[in-house]
């Protein structure tokens, strides 16, 4: 990225587009904030919550600072174990966004490989590949990812953390792929036939060069928004699978995890130890959506 | 149209075929059953005579085809952890999820259509706007939140509906119902409405959007010039013709309310098949967490089966054109 790069994307319409948009604006500074606390937990988190030697059992589910009871050193109160809810947040929303985003590169991985590989030879690897893809849609992505996970964790019965992680991230990535590979494959059907590919055939450039040199970043457009909006649906499938009991192991609690945890003492009375990460959650999902719906409309020539 | 069912019922079957698969392929190397059986000091000879027993030392496919020869009459064997049958377990929880499910979807149509087609007729009121403002909350919700903010509204705070379990139930046959008794529709209440709301929002804002479509059309115009009264346009003309598309969505979410219902019912304690399966995942139970998968993808194929033969039957055009690209 050079400077003559960076200054056409000022003048550019995506920039202009964006100052125009009051609603784009708060979502990113909204996801930019939780991303800024996520990347940086170690440092802004008044706490580490998974240092044992810093819990203190006799501040357990101490409510938020300005409620009566609670302590000024635990801005959002504490849970059972007397671990900080703002700093157990934090973490969390590393631990989401990390599943969320790895599970998203690699279905768009995935899914593009597949996608160009469908549009550009044709054939029976086109019918089968979209074949697969129309299976996999005709099933909520929530329950491909929930059968996958269980299925993995039926077969690693003894996974240790990572595994456990790869697994989850796997289950996630391998339901979201399809959308990637269908967009993928209608542009590429596109560009095929377009001179510039047909050019490059002439000269004897290898298929395989092709598509990737030519082909690709002429379709990544599209990709960059879905890509976008499936980090918010990846991060709620995270979250719906770990609430479930079934996401990240139990060691690194993620958002869902925390919400889990709440739950239990829901009836305790003892609020806040739900509703902070739900919010949160509701935040970075709501945020990344309306991102991406700015994106797609601010990217799409035909809507301006 | 005979090859086009042809082949759709063809890839049912394989789809079904592969689920079983994966199932079997769980049987197969998840955990040893004849250690399982025998503890771990059981002489080689033991051994071998369990596996011929048990039918192990045949060839792959010839396991295979057992397989789906007991998964068709519905034995997927014991359950590790409860010890049961699992075809048992499964009977016994079914009428939760389907009674679960069935209010939910009626809930989810029935309200959906009502404030969708009000939501485009009178499409600048104030309560038009919030409906469809509230709509989007409901669309960009994770499910298991909505079920803890409900319970934590009508069950903590207000204490006026129950948060756990069915409640009472009346035995009819096999069949449990909650449905029979006061405390049943009580305890139904709050799964039934976390699990409407996510279908409820989407089949509003479809039926909103293909009212406003309709609605612009050439006939409409056509019959209010000939002076028909706005209740017969409304109803009569752009409401029937709204349903066509919004029945085979309906169709489709009909699957993801039963996908659904396996986090309602985790939220709430449901004794469904949800339920079920979810435990069987956390314990590692493979004839439940098998029989669930074949059951569950059955169920879905069925559906989705159902659905494209339906829209055969409602739209005469498309019959005409895939016949056409068919030939």
């Amino acid at each position: 990225m050079n400077m003559a790069a960076v200054r056409r994307f000022f003048d550019g319409d995506v920039w202009y587009s964006f100052r125009a948009s009051r609603l784009a604006q708060g979502a990113a500074v909204v996801a930019f904030a939780c991303v800024f606390c996520a990347l940086f937990a170690e440092w802004i988190a008044p706490h580490d919550p998974f240092n044992l030697a810093t819990l203190d059992l006799a501040d357990a589910r101490l409510p938020p600072a300005w409620f009566e009871g609670g302590k000024s050193l635990y801005l959002l109160g504490t849970d059972d174990q007397g671990r900080d809810i703002l700093s157990a947040l934090f973490y969390g929303a590393r631990i989401s966004l990390f599943v969320g985003l790895a599970s998203v590169l690699l279905s768009v991985l995935l899914g593009v490989g597949l996608g160009l590989l469908s549009g550009f030879i044709g054939g029976r690897i086109d019918a089968l590949i979209m074949r697969v893809c129309d299976v996999m849609l005709s099933f909520p992505a929530i329950l491909v990812a929930l059968l996958i996970d269980g299925v993995g964790r039926a077969l690693f019965p003894n996974a240790h953390d990572t595994l456990a992680f790869a697994v989850l991230i796997l289950a996630i990535s391998l339901t979201g792929w399809v959308q990637y590979a269908r967009t993928v494959r209608g542009s590429t059907m596109v560009e095929r036939s377009k001179e510039y590919v047909q050019a490059a055939r002439v000269i004897g450039v290898a298929p395989l060069r092709i598509m990737r040199r030519h082909v690709l970043p002429n379709v990544l457009g599209p990709v960059l928004v879905l890509a976008t909006i499936q980090v918010a649906e990846a991060i709620l499938i995270e979250a719906t699978l770990s609430f479930l009991g079934v996401g990240v192991p139990p060691t690194s609690p993620s958002l869902g995890t925390l919400i889990r945890i709440g739950n239990d003492l829901l009836f305790s009375g003892d609020l806040w130890i739900t509703v902070c990460p739900s919010v949160m959650l509701i935040a970075i999902a709501l945020s990344v959506n309306l991102l991406g719906d700015w994106m797609r409309d601010a990217l799409n020539p035909r809507l301006r | 149209m005979f090859a086009f069912i042809l082949r759709r019922l063809l890839q049912a079957v394989i789809v079904m075929l592969t689920v079983a698969f994966i199932a079997f392929m769980l049987f197969q190397y998840v955990g040893d059953p004849v250690t399982n059986l025998l503890g771990q000091d059981a002489t080689p000879q033991q051994r071998q005579q369990l596996r011929a027993d048990l039918g192990l030392d045949q060839p792959f496919p010839v396991q295979f085809a057992h397989f789906i020869g007991n998964a068709v009459q519905g034995e997927f064997g014991l359950s590790i952890r409860q010890g049961r049958k699992v075809s048992a377990l499964i009977v016994e929880r079914f009428p939760a999820t389907l009674e679960l499910a069935g209010t939910a979807a009626v809930l989810a149509m029935g309200l959906g259509v009502l404030a969708g087609v009000y939501a485009a007729l009178r499409r600048g009121s104030v309560l038009a706007q919030s409906m469809m403002a509230l709509s989007l909350l409901g669309v960009s919700l994770p499910s298991f939140v909505i079920g803890i903010l409900l319970i934590l509204m009508f069950a903590v705070t207000l204490n006026w509906f129950p948060s756990f379990g069915r409640g009472d139930v009346v035995t009819l046959g096999a069949w449990t119902t909650g449905l029979l008794t006061s405390d049943g529709w009580r305890h139904l209440v709050l799964p039934a409405v976390t699990l409407a709301v996510p279908q409820l929002t989407l089949i509003m804002r479809l039926v909103r959007s293909e009212m406003l479509e309709v609605l612009r059309a050439d006939y409409i115009k056509f019959a209010r010039a000939r002076g028909l009264t706005n209740r017969a346009v409304h109803f009569g003309h752009a409401l029937k013709n709204t349903l066509v598309p919004v029945i085979t969505i309906m169709g489709l979410r009909l699957g993801a309310l039963l996908a659904f219902a396996i986090i309602t019912e985790t939220v709430f304690q449901w004794p469904g098949m949800g339920l079920l399966f979810i435990q069987a995942v956390q314990f590692t139970d493979i004839p439940v967490m098998a029989a669930y998968l074949c059951l569950i993808a059955l169920m879905f194929v069925t559906i989705n089966l159902v659905v494209d033969l339906l829209y055969f039957a409602v739209d005469p055009r498309l019959r005409i054109e895939r016949t056409g690209a068919a030939h």
